[in-house]
């Protein structure tokens, strides 16, 4: 108990998960990782220029986003029929009568979410390393982007798709279009932006960016 | 290892910053705080139940509604499976009923097995508990996976008279299901695990 007595406050930290205390390493390497004594869990890991490379990235995901709503995503050939659906069809497949709450939530977790997650993320990026004051409503902000994490449903939608193409395979040809590489790409992209966000670097910068 | 409380202070869970036992709010990142959340295992259980009850109208209705020139089928979850299993996709079947009726019932078992046994360590060790969890959140959202087949077979077979899918309800109680048990998982506070450890 002695080696925290008379540390600021400033300079512990609370692991989350096992509520292990800890003194705030002096600098951490990037790509470097602080993990908890007790639990395990990765609690700091910094990396170099993630703030750019995070607005960057989603940015980008921003874009694959619009480019695959906006065009063909799946086309279905059977004994001379055609069928397509795109990423919005696929989101309205419960809208008929009383299953229309699934179709809002399955739109929310497949496109609401992630998109606005990203909004959140920049929102809050943004203004850090354009070198101006944290957003006012930066903590809220980024509050709700790591809130919303779990229901970001994206990369399971992609997973969804490729299920879906090997139980009707047998059947009929499935052509993916350009929506499906977008889709795709947004995921792997979406996954990248996540491996640069480490939670205490940016709280870390809101704070130290807040106007007092 | 000290934690926080013997410290006589609390931990924000958002940010992990640390304050003085008596505030309520974290100053950096405004999260309310609370040394361990007691009602943590409340909202467990009622989450829990919650998407048990679910679970069981998933199973009983049918989740895709299959019409073609000769005939009009509805199959369940385990149905669908059986079905592909007999149509001798043995490989799609397996991962059809390991995805929608293994890890949903796995997942209700874990977090009932980690509520009811949380700190009997003659059960399971701090270790081995904190991995379950972490299992159990991890992989809770993943079973999402079904309801997003059925949206994108129902939005893309489409041949007018000749073969169309539909929906059917069950889609609807499995998402609720799944739902609830993410909120279960999300509603477990894990420090709770590691306050006997000595």
């Amino acid at each position: 108990m002695e080696e925290f007595a008379g540390v600021p406050l400033d300079e512990l930290r609370a692991c989350p998960h096992c509520d292990a205390l800890h003194r705030l390493p002096g600098h951490i390497r990037s790509r470097a990782k602080a993990v908890c004594g007790r639990c395990g869990s990765v609690l700091i890991a910094p990396r170099n220029g993630a703030f750019t490379r995070i607005i960057a990235l989603a940015a980008t995901a921003l874009i694959l986003m619009v480019a695959a709503l906006f065009s063909p995503f799946l086309d279905l050939t059977a004994a001379g029929m055609h069928s397509n659906a795109s990423i919005l069809d696929a989101a309205m497949a419960f809208s008929q009568g009383i299953m229309l709450p699934l179709s809002l939530a399955v739109g929310a977790f497949i496109i609401v979410i992630p998109v606005l997650r990203l909004l959140l993320i920049l929102y809050t990026l943004v203004p850090l390393v354009a070198g101006r004051p944290a957003a006012a409503r930066a903590p809220i902000a980024f509050s709700l982007a790591e809130a919303l994490k779990p229901w970001s449903m994206a990369e399971i939608f992609v997973i969804g798709v490729a299920v879906a193409l090997v139980k009707v395979a047998g059947l009929a040809t499935v052509t993916p279009g350009p929506a499906f590489w977008a889709f795709g790409a947004l995921v792997f992209v979406t996954v990248l932006q996540d491996s640069f966000m480490d939670k205490e670097q940016i709280w870390a910068a809101i704070d130290a960016g807040r106007v007092r | 290892m000290v934690t926080v409380r013997e410290a006589g202070l609390v931990g924000c869970t958002r940010c992990g910053r640390v304050h003085h036992m008596g505030a309520s709010a974290c100053d950096r990142c405004g999260a309310p705080l609370s040394s361990r959340d007691e009602t943590s295992l409340q909202r467990v259980w009622a989450w829990w139940w919650a998407g048990l009850i679910a679970y069981i109208p998933a199973n009983l209705y049918p989740m895709l509604l299959t019409s073609t020139l000769v005939s009009n089928t509805e199959s369940t979850i385990v149905g669908g499976a059986v079905e592909l299993f007999l149509h001798g996709d043995v490989g799609v079947a397996l991962i059809v009923l390991v995805a929608s009726v293994v890890i949903p019932i796995a997942k209700f078992m874990a977090i009932a097995f980690l509520a009811v046994s949380l700190n009997k360590r003659h059960i399971m060790g701090e270790h081995a508990q904190h991995r379950l969890f972490s299992v159990v959140e991890f992989i809770g959202r993943w079973s999402m996976i079904d309801v997003f087949v059925v949206a994108i077979l129902a939005s893309l077979v489409r041949f007018s008279v000749v073969a169309t899918i539909n929906p059917g309800i069950a889609a609807v109680s499995f998402a609720l299901s799944v739902a609830f048990t993410m909120q279960a998982a999300l509603s477990f506070d894990p420090r709770i695990i590691w306050d006997d450890e000595k």
